[in-house]
This record gives structure tokens, sequence and C-alpha cells, in this order.
């Protein structure tokens, strides 16, 4: 096997994997946008895999995936046409799922129950996300064994083809015949741990990965290459906390006491582990992991995040009901009637034209985003003292409890060190709030400027999507990082005003919580460059913040 | 549809399955709603389920899977038929984009192209009857659809009124939903309507995770070898089911334990009766299923966290989670 640094190598081992055994590992997810690279990856699994391939078109409904009528056809035969869905062709089709970062909850659901009930063509999720916030459904990926990460490889990179057909075939062969596990499935057990891996899906993927490895090896038992590689392709695109060479050891929890082999062994397979934690961490730069690491968890969507509204937003599936004050969906009500009409000719009076009953009437839904989002700035540098962050993360709490009844969603970007992060995206589940609250991390320099930029870029994205973003700054003021990251209070505090000008052309609704334990001049100024409302709160503890910002945000 | 991976196989999760077999020997708990993370077995368990649950009688050919003597449409009920056909407990699943057409059921779209009539074709919930409908990522789901779920749950009946059709036909099922908090949350006012909540997460002793893989791999390689090496435990398992359904009806509920249970429930400031009703009947199910003829206070100790904790008040300040606080009240009024 090629050298594990070399991503399009890991790229070839996947594929190659694949083709041994698609109906155990299910398919892959490949995070590039559409481009040569992954053309060449595309071409590398039509070539091997040698199954008829399909696209599943993007914005596709879930109605489409299962079989059902088809009523256009049965409409003009008179006879029902059934219509074969894409889920139900044979299961041996190489199905590729383009723009699959926008794949409907309710597709992903189906593709997903399809999955465990192994009748799911093998998968390609062609993950183009762009954003942070942007990624395949996890109920899908989740399920499959593989996430690859092309962004970045060069087309140079990507001319070897690593494995050919024949060697498919004679690894499928070793594999039919089976491999030895030795201690691969403790030593992958204890690797997802590390990694703060919950779902059990995962190490299980991983093992039957390793195995199909191990036969492409032409080896007999799982060993050290094939566990990195797995691990590298399954377990590392779901860490949660990503292990670093050092601390991963004290983190693994103990292996397994075997009976009778004792402590001897439990030695070894600590060994392997940390040489895998090593190789793993080392690979990670490589694996374009580091900057995706938020995605895929930072997803809260679901019935909470969206509303039904009657009369504005973005168009949704319509649905039974009259209309009184809503709209009609002129088109659907046709359809619905349809193909009652030979039905209500005979029975009711006939008469010209087509027959409409109330039962018919489909009103349009929409999808509105939710009214407001009130984003967090909070201040986590060291000039702030660890018990403001617990106010503001209460406050944050707070709000969201009440999120639900007030169609609101809460965001948080923390600043500290040298940079602004978006600890929360915009959300309205308390859960995941409260699990990222937890690891706040604080100390260090203040890069107001940045963190303002970071605010003002999240809340014009909300506004784009349609809906009210507010602003709340938790900060004393002094910002002594500019923003180019260079330490020095002058820079720093001129970017910073400039960044608060931005915001106020933007028109933005801003809120600034001075925490010092006196109120600064400082952040007086930059409440009057942002326009925004400056609120000095030394004492203010979470219900007091919360308060504060309640009516600020109301007037 | 081949068969599901054997209830009894599944490492731990001791809670959520204790929760099922309550269900299935009193469906009057009232439908079962399962949160955790993503591959801690939720829809495993679940679709486990099926292979345990005992199979029911039904008559031949019947979309309804009615039994000889229930009124369902197209069938006359003084009519007995003499024959009826084992069927297995149906466990169905409903998917998240499933139109309301599909769910409840609508006119039958070839007959009446093709020959004019007006006919009803069942939908899900006529499959589910008599069994379980499972929901994945109920919380997902349309709030209209769990709505209307949740009321024919309740009512044990689907009344369709369309195309000046009147349909109404038996749908007594079970209702399970699970879902991944992360996700999203269900709106309070549904999740008081499960009778029963339980939060799983993986296990967390590695012995459990290994023999956890180990065992679903096995699975996965050689189903039917696997399957017959657990016959054994789901067959007793399943008498255990069908053994506490026949003695549920004749288990007493001591005025003590009714007492207690009030106790607890003010005690957690769960609102309205819906909680203590629930907790009662979910303690003498389980009394039945540990093979005794009274229900005790231990019961109710024991199924107070699945019984209660989607029906607390939540403050989001008070960092101990539901379970906790549960826990607490129960050592309080009843330890």
């Amino acid at each position: 096997m090629a050298a594990p640094g070399d991503r399009w190598a890991l790229a070839n081992a996947a594929v190659a994997a694949l083709a041994v055994d698609p109906n155990g590992l299910y398919g892959i997810t490949v995070r590039d946008r559409p481009g040569p690279v992954r053309d060449a990856l595309i071409a590398c699994l039509t070539e091997l895999l040698d199954l008829p391939v399909a696209r599943l078109p993007g914005g596709m409904d879930a109605s489409a995936l299962t079989s059902g009528t088809d009523l256009v056809e049965t409409i003009r035969t008179g006879r029902r046409i059934e219509r074969g869905g894409l889920l139900t062709r044979q299961r041996e089709t190489l199905m590729l799922v383009p723009m699959s970062e926008r794949m409907d909850a309710g597709v992903a659901a189906q593709i997903a129950s399809s999955i465990d009930e192994a009748k799911a063509p093998v998968l390609i999720l062609l993950d183009e996300g762009v954003e942070p916030d942007e990624s395949a459904p996890p109920a899908v990926t989740d399920r499959l064994a593989m996430t690859l990460a092309l962004e970045g490889v060069s087309r140079l990179e990507t001319g070897g083809v690593f494995y050919s057909r024949d060697d498919v075939r004679r690894a499928r062969d070793r594999y039919d015949q089976g491999i030895a596990d030795g201690n691969a499935p403790e030593v992958i057990l204890s690797l997802a741990s590390a990694m703060g891996i919950g779902s059990l899906r995962a190490p299980l993927l991983a093992l039957r990965l390793a195995r199909v490895l191990t036969a492409l090896d032409g080896a007999q038992e799982i060993g050290e290459p094939q566990i990195i590689t797995a691990t590298a392709l399954c377990l590392a695109p779901r860490a949660v906390t990503l292990p670093s060479a050092e601390d991963a050891p004290e983190d693994a929890p103990p292996p397994p006491e075997p009976d009778d082999s004792g402590q001897a062994k439990s030695t070894e397979e600590g060994q392997i582990e940390d040489k895998v934690l090593d190789a793993v961490a080392a690979l990670l730069p490589e694996l374009g992991l580091l900057a995706g690491q938020a995605r895929g968890q930072s997803r809260a969507r679901g019935a909470g995040d969206r509303q039904r509204s009657a009369t504005h937003g973005r168009p949704a599936r319509s649905r039974t009901g009259k209309p009184e004050g809503r709209r009609l969906d002129v088109f659907a009500t046709l359809l619905a009637a349809a193909p009652w009409q030979t039905v209500r000719q005979r029975t009711g009076s006939p008469r010209d034209g087509l027959i409409v009953h109330t039962d018919d009437f489909r009103i349009k839904q929409y999808e509105r985003p939710s009214e407001s989002v009130l984003i967090f700035l909070v201040d986590a540098s060291g000039s702030q003292a660890a018990a403001r962050m617990a106010e503001a993360k209460g406050a944050v709490e707070l709000m969201l409890s009440e999120a639900y009844r007030r169609r609101e969603k809460v965001a948080l970007i923390s600043f500290r060190g040298r940079g602004a992060e978006l600890l929360l995206p915009p959300t309205r589940s308390l859960l995941q709030a409260k699990r990222r609250l937890a690891v706040l991390p604080g100390g260090g320099p203040t890069p107001l400027a940045t963190a303002l930029v970071a605010g003002r870029e999240l809340a014009t994205k909300i506004r784009r999507g349609g809906a009210t973003p507010y602003l709340v700054l938790l900060t004393d003021g002094r910002g002594n990082i500019g923003l180019d990251g260079e330490p020095g209070r002058k820079q720093a505090a001129e970017d910073a005003t400039n960044a608060a000008r931005a915001i106020a052309a933007e028109g933005l609704t801003t809120v600034l919580i001075d925490t010092a334990n006196r109120p600064q001049q400082d952040a007086k100024d930059l409440a009057k460059a942002m326009e925004a409302k400056y609120l000095p709160l030394p004492r203010a503890d979470a219900k007091a913040i919360s308060k504060m910002v309640r009516s600020s945000v109301e007037q | 549809m081949s068969k599901p991976f054997p209830f009894s196989a599944i490492v731990g999760q001791d809670e959520m399955k204790h929760a099922l077999m309550i269900a299935a020997v009193d469906p009057s708990v009232g439908g079962v709603l399962v949160f955790g993370d993503r591959g801690t077995g939720k829809s495993t368990a679940v679709r486990a389920l099926a292979g345990l649950l005992p199979p029911i009688s039904v008559r031949p050919d019947c979309p309804y899977n009615s039994a000889p003597g229930d009124v369902v449409p197209g069938r006359n009920p003084d009519i007995k038929e003499a024959k009826t056909v084992k069927v297995p407990t149906p466990v169905v699943d409903l998917p998240l984009g499933a139109t309301e057409d599909r769910v409840v059921g609508t006119l039958d779209l070839e007959r009446a192209l093709s020959t004019g009539e007006k006919r009803f074709e069942p939908g899900l919930l006529a499959r589910a009857n008599r069994g379980f409908l499972y929901i994945d990522e109920v919380n997902l789901l349309e709030d209209h659809l769990v709505d209307l779920l949740l009321d024919v749950a309740a009512s044990g009946e689907n009344v369709v009124e369309r195309e000046g059709l009147s349909v109404r036909h038996p749908a007594r099922f079970v209702l399970v939903g699970s879902g991944n908090p992360e996700e999203g949350e269900l709106r309070p006012q549904l999740l008081d309507r499960f009778g029963l909540s339980v939060e799983i997460g993986s296990p967390t002793e590695i012995s459990d995770r290994v023999e956890v893989i180990k065992r679903r791999d096995t699975f996965e390689r050689d189903r039917e070898t696997f399957l017959e090496a657990w016959a054994a435990q789901e067959d007793k398992a399943q008498k255990r089911i069908v053994s506490a359904r026949k003695a549920l009806p004749k288990v007493e509920t001591p005025d003590e334990v009714i007492e207690a249970a009030a106790r607890l429930c003010q005690a957690v400031g769960s609102d309205g009766l819906r909680g203590e009703l629930t907790l009662i009947r979910t303690a003498r199910a389980s009394a039945a299923l540990s093979r005794r003829k009274k229900v005790k206070v231990e019961d109710i100790a024991q199924v107070a966290a699945p019984a209660l904790r989607h029906r607390l008040r939540r403050d989001p300040l008070d960092e101990t989670g539901s379970t906790a606080r549960i826990a607490r009240a129960v050592s309080e009024t009843l330890g």
C-alpha cells in the first residue's frame, strides 16, 4: 500500500475497498466541489466497481425514491401505471448523489432506512458544501463506511490508479475465505473512544474496512497499516475531539484485560493505539479534516428549525386544507382532482369541465426562516474573568429555553487569542448549545476587531436567509489584537472602530454589554461607533443579561 | 423482509428494552419515545421487537389485520369467518417523507380510474393495526402528522372523510418514535402525549462495546446461524410477554402504590393526570413482566424515569437533567 500520507493513495484505497465489499461498506462520502479531481475519482469508481451508474437528482422529493403510481401515465392511459422508485431498483447500482449537502431530511431518512434493510444501492455522496454548516445529512453519512476530503488535492496527483480489477477480484476471494481480526476490534474501539465517537456504527464499519484492506494487501490478519488506513478513512472524519500525539493515550480508556495472556497483551495493544494515533494525528492536516472538523456536527435542522408559514417564505410541499385566507396551490389542486374525473362524471351530475371538490384543495405552505437570530459575541480573553463567561453561557441557555416559543435562534461566537470562532451556529437546540458551551475555552489576548468582522459576516448571512439578526456583544471593549492578528493596542483599537462602523453601516441592531468591573470609555466609544445600545452591567448575572437583551431586541 | 437482529442479543440498553416490552404487554401505556445519539441502536431495538412479538390471528387477506368479529370496511361483522391465519405482529415503518394520504389511506386510484368505483385504499395506519408503528426521526416529522398519529393512537380508530367516502377502521397500534436530540426537539405538547420516554447512549464499558460490534458483525456475516443461536433466548422473552399479557388484568394495584405515584408526580411537578396514569399502568405492566400478582412501590420507583422524564418543566439553568431530578424525587418521596 502506498504511504497513507498521500491523499490520492487513500482515495484509491477507499475506492478499491468499496469495490471488494460494496454491500458491507455501503459507500463513500466525498467532500469536494465538482472538478477534475472528483471526476478522476468517479472514473476510478466506475472502473473498479463495474456497476451500472445512476444519479440521484438534487433537490428531489422523497416520494420519487420509492415506487408508487405514475400519475401522468395513469391519467393518460386510464390504467394504473407503476413507477419504480430510485431506491427500489436493484441493489447492484452505483448511485451518485450530487449536492448531497442539500438533501432533504425526508430523503435522507428514506435512504438511511433502505441501508438498514440492506436494500440501498452503493452510495457515493458528493458533498459540495462550502460553508462550515453545510454538509451531507449525518443520518446517511454515519451509515457509509468512508469519508474522503479531496479539497486541495492537486490535479497532478490524480494520475495514478493503484488497483486493477484483478486486484479487486483476488482480494474478494481472500476476504470471503476470512481475515483474522487479531486484536483489531479492541484497538479500533479504543481509538473511537479516544476520538469521542459515540456511535458504535463507526467502529463496526472501521473493523470491516480494516479487514477488506487486509485482503487487498494480500495479508491474512489485520495489521497496523490497515488499522491506520481504516482509521483515516472511517474514524477520523467522525472525530469529535481530534487526537494529538501527546495527550491521546491518557484519554484512551484502558484496553480490556484479556483473560489468559494478561498484561503482556494489553501493553502491546496500548502501543499499537499510540502508534496509530500518532500516525493519524500526523495525517489529519493531510486529510483536509482540520478545517472541516466542525462539519456534520454543527447541523441542527428539524421540525423545530423551520416553520411552516401560510404566507411568506420559500415554497414547501403543499398540503390538503381549505384555503381560508391561505394561498391555494392551483396546480397541485388540479393534479389532485384530475384522477377522479371519471368517477365524478359517473357518480355526480355530469357536466363540462373539471369537477373539483373541496377535498382536492391544496394549500401552499412556505418555509420561513425563523424571525430572529440572536448572535452572541462573547469576549473570552484573559481580561474577561471566567465568571463573565459563565454568565454569558447562562444567558445563551436562558434565551434558548424561550426560543421555541419566540421563534428565535441563538448563535455564539467567542473570541480570544488570535481569532474568533463560531462556537454555536444558529440553533434552537438547547442540548446542542449545552454541549458546545461546556467546552468553551478562555484566556489570551482580545482580537476584538476580528470578532466584530465575524459577527457582521454571520449577521449578513442570516439576513440573506431572510431572518433578522441581532448582535449582542459582551466585552470590556479593550481589544489588543489587530485584524492582521498582530498585537498592538493602537492598531487594534483602530481596526475595532472600523469594524464597528461597518456594523453600523449594515444597520444591524446591536447591544453592547460592558462587562468590565467599572464602565469603560473604550466600550462606550465602541458602542457609539457601532450605533449600539450600551449597557454597563458590571454585576450582571445570566438572568439580568437575558432580560436586558430581550427588552433591547423587542424595542 | 429479512429477519431482524434478535432483541435478546442487544447488549445493555435495559431501560429501552424494558420500555418496549412494557408497551408490548400493555399498549394502553401509550407509545414509546427513544431519544439518543446516532449509532446507539435505536432503530435496531425497535426493528428487533418485530421478531419478538407473538403472532396474531387475522382474517385471511385483511388489509386491517382484523380479528373475526372486528368491524372493518368491506366485511360483514355478522358473518363469522371460520378460518383465521397467523401472521407476525406488524411493525410498520413510517418514512419521514410520507404524505398524509399514504398514512391515513385514500381512494383507490386504480379502481377509480378503471371502473369508476369508489373504494378506500387503506394506508399505513391500517397496516399497523394491532401492532407497532415506528417513526425514525420523529422530531423531524411535520407537526400536523405527529399530531394526527397521536390522535389516532389514542382513539384506536382512523376516520377518513373525503371524496364523499366516510371510512372508519380500527387502528390500534403502539406508536414508537425515535430521534436524535441534536437535530431538533419535539414540541412539548407532543412529548407529553407519548407514554414512555427513554434516553439512550452507547455502552461505556469497552468490553460491552466490543461485544456489541462482535455480535452485530457475526449477525451480518451469517444471519441464519446467529438467529439460531439466539432462538431459545428470543423464545423465552416472547413467552414472558405472552404470560405477562395474560396476567395483566389480574394484577392488583394497592392503594399505597397509587398514593406513592401521586406523591412522586407532585414532587417532580409533572403537570396533569397523564403522568400519574402512565406511571401506574407502566408499574403494573412491569409487575406482570416480573410475574408478580401485586404492584409494589419499587415498581413505581423503577419506571419513574421513563414514565415522567419528558413531562418535567425544564429549567435551563439547572444543570441536572430530568433523569437526575426524578431519581432525586424518588429517593426523597419513596426512599
